[in-house]
């Protein structure tokens, strides 16, 4: 589904991944950790599209087609779903009125027709119950006051209503209590299907108690220096990522 | 002959314009009103043209465009003999309004013949008000807009001859907006001089739509100005929709005077026009009086809009809270300046002001200036003033939800002008400003429904 090679990027200048390689498969789930600074949300942020990161070698295809093609509208309606590590507060812009433009904009480019409002309205109570989400925050303004885990929870919600292929949760647990996390992994567990993947990231061990990992990878300084089964975060969590760099020999 | 003219200047040949058609602008006027006339002259002869040395114009500098114009003007009625209330028609469903037309500032009576009103309502002709309500107008005529303070109400002054007036009786509540549509039309390029009143009685509640038009592609200097006395506990709402060609300098004043516990809003969305310039002034002189200021303007190509607003807290406890915003693109430039002053009795004065702007474009410029006047200590005051671009990770957060570039600027821009849309208490008129908000911004034509009035050309 997704294939990343020897991916190069730079933030302001800055080079921060410096030869990533990674294949994700239709129904499995990636867990990407790391220490703060290792490039995990930046690359989160590349396969997103984002402008403020640019990509200086490498490729990336997602389902056989290269991505670099396309802008951020493109890959989300292509399937590529970004659960944002700060979501951004758009006043003004209402929760319903966003979401049907995005869920009409993913149907348009799929050739399928337009959902009414009564449809629209019928699949939003159904994706709100999923995620457990106050029906008072989809009458507000994107994200405007939410609180942290109301933020987090309303890209579940997004994600619900979207249904990647491919979601990139980028520290969708940070700035949560144990019963959001307990929602908000059960919301992306209730979502997974052997035709869907998903790439945690995250620096903690905790989230993946609720969403299990098929493989773990360590990012460190811009590169996956170490892969492997779910027992990895465990290590890490017992014994932090000293030994990691004293493998890689520092 | 043009060369002429331009050698001896504005001031000197408006004057002479004055002095040629003397008789034709003082007919079938009484002395009080043809009295004024003449320190009129002498205040604009002094202040000249409004330009960079003209403080309060310092955005909007005007010698340029009355240096160069030759323009018409309407000293009698033009007669079209056209009933414009029968081609007029909104098709809003449920959006019935009381219409009532000018043409080239002069009230039409052919158009506003069967307008009904509520018992009580007057509204006329300001000449047949002169006439007919003598001691209401004389009262209030030239008493809220006055010639020494500004050349444009000098300007206005000067040459005053129609307009409308309207009286609301104390007590009378106007459910049905009145709706005021002011269409210039003519062959030829045309200075119009537009003179309003509004008298709101005591616990009188109306809202008040005000609809500039143009009908036709020729270029107009439209000078309009309108005084507003607002009873006790009275309720006014005035919206004013610019929606003129951009060969239009359109000068719009609006002078307010607020008794106690009075309420006002008003809110203009300027979305058409080439030179706007709009003056409001409010006297907030009576206690626990209250007005909210609105303004939107959305402007592209070389589109000018400014907008002076001038708050006067006179007694204590009243409140004043101001919302304008800019959306500017292309070579667009935009003004406002909000002044706010607290006189020294008017304590426990509560008086906000905020003008956010967005650039599209590089070439686009706005100019924004608070100017706050405090003279008593005990008062809440604030301003503030930005002038940014769209948001670019509130940008890249839609297009990762599947929204195209496009279609996410325009949802964010849209969002940037609700915030003053949302101010419109007329849930119908709300809807429809929303659609013709959303149809600029798209850079359609933004016509009032099936209005046959086609003032985009």
């Amino acid at each position: 589904m997704l294939v990343i090679k020897d991916l190069y990027a730079k933030v302001e200048g800055k080079d921060i991944l410096k030869g990533i390689n990674l294949t994700v498969n239709a129904g499995e789930v990636h867990a990407i950790m790391g220490p703060n600074g290792s490039g995990k949300s930046t690359l989160a942020n590349v396969l997103a599209g984002h402008t403020n990161f640019e990509v200086t070698h490498g490729s990336i295809t997602f389902n056989g087609k290269d991505i670099f093609d396309m802008s951020p509208d493109i890959r989300a309606k292509e399937g590529l779903f970004l659960s944002f590590q700060y979501p951004v507060e758009i006043p003004g812009v209402s929760m319903v009125n966003f979401l049907k433009t995005a869920v009409n904009e993913h149907r348009k480019y799929r050739n399928e027709k337009e959902l009414t409002a009564g449809d629209f309205l019928k699949l939003m109570r159904e994706k709100k119950a999923m995620v457990q989400i106050d029906s008072q925050l989809t009458n507000r303004s994107v994200n405007e006051g939410f609180s942290g885990g109301e933020k987090k929870k309303n890209e579940i919600f997004q994600m619900a209503m979207l249904e990647p292929t491919l979601a990139i949760l980028d520290e969708t647990d940070s700035g949560l209590d144990i019963d959001a996390l307990r929602i908000v992994s059960n919301g992306v567990n209730m979502l997974k299907t052997k035709d869907n993947a998903t790439i945690l990231v995250t620096h903690y061990q905790r989230l993946l108690d609720y969403i299990v990992p098929d493989f773990v990878h360590v990012l460190y300084e811009g590169r996956i220096v170490k892969s492997a089964g779910k027992e990895l975060a465990i290590e890490i969590e017992e014994k932090g990522y000293d030994w990691i760099k004293k493998e890689l020999g520092e | 002959m043009t060369e002429v003219l331009e050698k001896i200047g504005a001031v000197p040949r408006i004057s002479e314009i004055y002095g040629t058609n003397l008789t034709t602008i003082a007919d079938g006027l009484p002395g009080w009103m043809n009295h004024t006339r003449y320190p009129a002259l002498k205040a604009f002869q002094r202040m000249g043209i409004p330009g960079f040395r003209t403080e309060n114009y310092k955005y909007t500098d005007l010698t340029r465009l009355f240096e160069n114009e030759n323009f018409r003007r309407s000293f009698t009625p033009d007669n079209f003999e056209v009933n414009l209330s029968e081609v007029f028609s909104c098709d809003v469903p449920e959006f019935d309004t009381h219409l009532i037309l000018t043409v080239n500032g002069w009230y039409d009576e052919i158009s506003n013949k069967d307008t009904q009103y509520p018992e009580g309502v007057i509204v006329k002709s300001l000449r047949n008000a002169i006439k007919e309500n003598t001691e209401l107008v004389e009262k209030y005529y030239g008493k809220l807009a006055l010639s020494d303070e500004d050349p444009l109400i000098a300007l206005n002054t000067l040459f005053a001859q129609d307009g409308i007036f309207i009286y609301i009786p104390d007590n009378l509540h106007i459910s049905k907006p009145l709706q005021i549509i002011n269409v210039l039309r003519s062959d030829d390029d045309l200075y119009v001089t537009q003179r309003n009143m509004l008298i709101a009685g005591k616990n009188s509640q109306a809202k008040i739509m005000l609809c500039d038009h143009t009908l036709v592609p020729q270029q107009f200097i439209n000078n309009n100005i309108t005084e507003v006395q607002i009873g006790e506990e009275a309720v006014i709402d005035i919206y004013s929709i610019q929606n003129q060609h951009n060969k239009t300098a359109s000068f719009s004043g609006i002078y307010v005077h607020q008794e106690r516990s009075s309420e006002l809003v008003t809110n203009a969305i300027t979305l058409h026009g080439g030179i706007i310039r709009n003056n409001l002034k409010v006297l907030l002189d009576g206690e626990q009086a209250s007005a909210k200021i609105c303004g939107l303007a959305l402007s592209d190509k070389n589109q000018h809009v400014d907008n002076y607003t001038n708050i006067e807290h006179i007694k204590p406890n009243c409140q004043s809270n101001q919302l304008y915003k800019n959306i500017l693109d292309d070579n667009s430039t935009g003004g406002f300046t909000g002044r706010i002053h607290v006189l020294p009795y008017a304590a426990k004065t509560a008086a906000f002001q905020r003008n956010n702007n967005v650039l599209l474009t590089n070439a686009a410029k706005m100019n924004t200036k608070p100017q706050l006047v405090i003279d008593n200590d005990d008062v809440k005051c604030s301003h503030g003033a930005t002038v940014g671009r769209i948001n670019d990770e509130a940008l890249f957060y839609l297009q990762a939800r599947g929204i195209n570039e496009k279609e996410a600027r325009l949802m964010l821009m849209f969002a940037f002008a609700h915030e003053v849309l949302a101010e419109i208490k007329i849930e119908k008129l709300r809807d429809v400003i929303d659609q013709l908000v959303n149809k600029r911004l798209r850079g359609e034509v933004s016509k009032c429904h099936s209005c046959a009035l086609d003032c985009i050309r």
